[in-house]
């Protein structure tokens, strides 16, 4: 859908549009009822007005054929040179200083995926945590109260930054639905320094708003989350209820709220400009593949240093921890700048 | 309208960040592999058809097949395009001894040379070649002894499932063509896995045990999610099969496993990303067995 912001500028007030304002809030009660039926009339054909006026600048543009100038905000794994030459206290020692802190929001009705996270991938994070909707008498989870999205994310992000934020320097937040190898994603932030604003992902343009979407998993710097947890106290610039007219997904409105902040989305790549962030599984990938470069399927899709994938049925969780942390080719060994030993406990990786 | 980026870089655009196109950002060392792919040579040969050609045989073709010394296909018919050997059958169910008897025939005579070990596979059969190298880098290709998915009924020393694979020693070979010639065996039946092993029994070839140092199973006759996520104890013939105690969830599989059966063609490269591709960067596997070659005892590696 297309989604129209207002121009934003990170350090002050920006103009924003009069009826981008919402509405009036001071009326007297007895004259609210008279008014509040032209009200809402004028909105809906401003509203009208603004859908018709944004199609045509957008179709006036020539949006669809790629031919402007517009910002892409990549972000590349370190290569090679980056990590040779290093010892092996160095190595240690570089590899306890990336700590990853999980968020997964989850709801009852996520049940299977919820275990299958919690016995798969979420034992590889520092510290991972699951933020439910709702109290679940099986597990244990840190209770939101709450069904909204945006109001789950909202919340997780900020008691994740009140009780951790001298903890962790990397936040990861995923969905049940998501696989993620976190020896990747340290890898990938091995040489990115957290007291930066990084907001990484698999990123998507909506306009002039690009957003990481969250089927894919999102990484804030602590940095970020800092910024994050300030901009919440803003109703204007970043409400938890209401705002713009037309209600954007969490993962966009997480982008604007960042965005006031001068934090901006970057999409990851490994050195060959693959995605390293997917917001779909391997088979999915897979298919696209076997269908769109059949010469190439494996070489032409997924990264050999994927982070994340998405869309996994519970079962499907179990057999990606098995094929990415046990089931390997004999005799190919890697020469790498980091180490992470199995986790206590465990016996599928 | 939203549209994602794809990265294909065949629109113009400025980057923020530059990118380094086909650099390695770990290196990989490949010595171990390398020596054991001329120390412990594998011919694989894959039972299709003219009708599963395009359809399974191809993405073989194009995944596990290419990691083996030798790969040749085997059909009723021949075909220079694919390329497939000709085996002068008919299809069908009921032909499948009849096509393992004549293909191993063809090997003996015309790539007797060329390898040490001979591998059956079937086009739904996905392999990890490097991983068979290192089972057999343990065994010498002179002794009469064949590995695979290990059944226990019927055959007193058991024998190896079709579906799931097996690998004859070189020593093996010879002693199953020896035997047609002397008639000691024969086409008892269709059901080429258990005649085959009928054959073995008869020939003093050994049936092996292809299980792991920590006793897990290397050959699957099904695929990893029907293997890790089901119990296959309570499975009806299961139990009645399989040589070994059924091991579940996490131990019934190997990390160095050898081979799984009914993989779709999809999976055929989805199990090629898994095993030679996607790892976890630094990560330090909690199996890693020693490699034996031939009673030389080299350092933890894999």
């Amino acid at each position: 859908e297309e989604v129209v912001i207002p121009p934003s500028s990170p350090g002050g007030g920006g103009a924003r549009p009069r009826w981008a304002r919402g509405p009036v809030r001071s009326a007297a009660p007895e004259k609210m009822i008279s008014e509040s039926s032209s009200f809402v009339k004028g909105m809906m054909l401003g509203g009208l007005f603004c859908v018709f006026v944004t199609f045509i600048g957008h179709n006036k543009m020539g949006h669809g054929t790629k031919a402007h100038h517009h910002e892409h905000h990549h972000i590349q794994a370190p290569n090679k040179e980056d990590v040779s030459n290093l010892s092996e206290g160095e190595r240690m020692e570089l590899s306890h200083s990336i700590r990853v802190y999980c968020i997964i929001l989850v709801k009852p009705k996520d049940l299977g995926n919820w275990a299958a996270v919690k016995e798969t991938w979420s034992k590889h994070c520092d510290k991972a945590e699951f933020y439910s909707s709702e109290s679940v008498k099986v597990f244990d989870s840190i209770v939101l109260n709450t069904n909204e999205m945006w109001v789950m994310m909202r919340k997780a992000y900020k008691l994740a930054y009140e009780r951790y934020q001298d903890e962790y320097n990397w936040f990861f937040l995923a969905h049940p639905t998501t696989f993620a190898v976190i020896e990747n994603l340290k890898y990938f932030l091995l040489k990115k320094d957290a007291s930066q604003p990084f907001y990484i992902g698999h990123t998507v343009k909506s306009g002039e708003l690009e957003y990481v979407d969250g089927d894919g998993g999102i990484v804030l710097s602590i940095e970020s989350l800092k910024r994050l947890s300030k901009i919440f106290e803003d109703p204007d610039r970043c409400p938890e209820q209401g705002g713009l007219i037309w209600k954007l997904s969490e993962d966009k409105q997480l982008a604007v709220c960042l965005k006031y902040t001068g934090v901006l989305a970057e999409n990851a790549e490994d050195s060959e400009g693959k995605d390293v962030f997917n917001t779909k599984s391997v088979g999915s990938l897979i298919k696209e593949a076997m269908a769109n470069h059949p010469q190439q399927v494996v070489e032409g899709s997924c990264s050999d240093m994927a982070i994340t994938f998405n869309g996994l049925a519970p079962n499907h969780m179990h057999v990606m921890m098995y094929g990415v942390y046990r089931l390997r080719a004999y005799g190919h060994n890697f020469k790498d700048a980091l180490v992470f030993l199995p986790p206590a406990g465990s016996d599928n990786d | 309208i939203t549209h994602t980026h794809t990265h294909t870089h065949t629109h113009t655009h400025t980057h923020t960040h530059t990118h380094f196109l086909g650099q390695d950002p770990y290196r990989e060392d490949n010595t171990t592999a390398a020596e054991l792919y001329s120390k412990v040579r594998i011919l694989c040969w894959v039972m299709t058809g003219p009708s599963n050609l395009e359809t399974k045989a191809r993405h073989v073709q194009a995944t596990w097949a290419r990691h083996c010394n030798v790969a040749l296909f085997m059909s009723s018919v021949r075909d220079d395009g694919f390329p497939t050997v000709g085996l002068d059958v008919k299809e069908g169910r009921d032909q499948l001894y009849w096509k393992t008897i004549r293909a191993f025939h063809y090997v003996h005579q015309h790539h007797l040379e060329q390898a040490d070990w001979f591998l059956k596979a079937d086009d739904d059969t996905f392999v990890v070649l490097d991983n068979l190298r290192w089972l057999l880098a343990n065994h010498t290709p002179e002794a009469p002894v064949y590995f695979g998915k290990r059944f226990k009924p019927f055959v007193k020393q058991g024998y190896m499932s079709g579906g799931a694979g097996y690998v004859l020693s070189k020593e093996a070979l010879r002693r199953f063509v020896e035997g047609f010639r002397t008639q000691v065996c024969t086409h008892t039946s269709p059901v080429e896995d258990l005649a085959l092993g009928l054959c073995m029994e008869k020939m003093g070839v050994q049936a092996g045990d292809s299980r792991d140092t920590e006793g897990r199973e290397t050959f699957h006759p099904f695929p990893p999610e029907r293997h890790l996520m089901e119990n296959l104890q309570r499975d009806y013939y299961y139990p009645t099969y399989s040589f070994y105690p059924i091991l579940l969830g996490a131990q019934s599989c190997s990390d160095l496993s050898v081979s799984f059966h009914y993989v779709s063609p999809e999976e055929m490269y989805v199990l090629e990303y898994m095993s030679r591709h996607l790892r976890p960067y630094g990560y330090r596997p909690r199996y890693q067995p020693a490699l034996t070659v031939w009673n030389r005892t080299e350092p933890r590696d894999g």
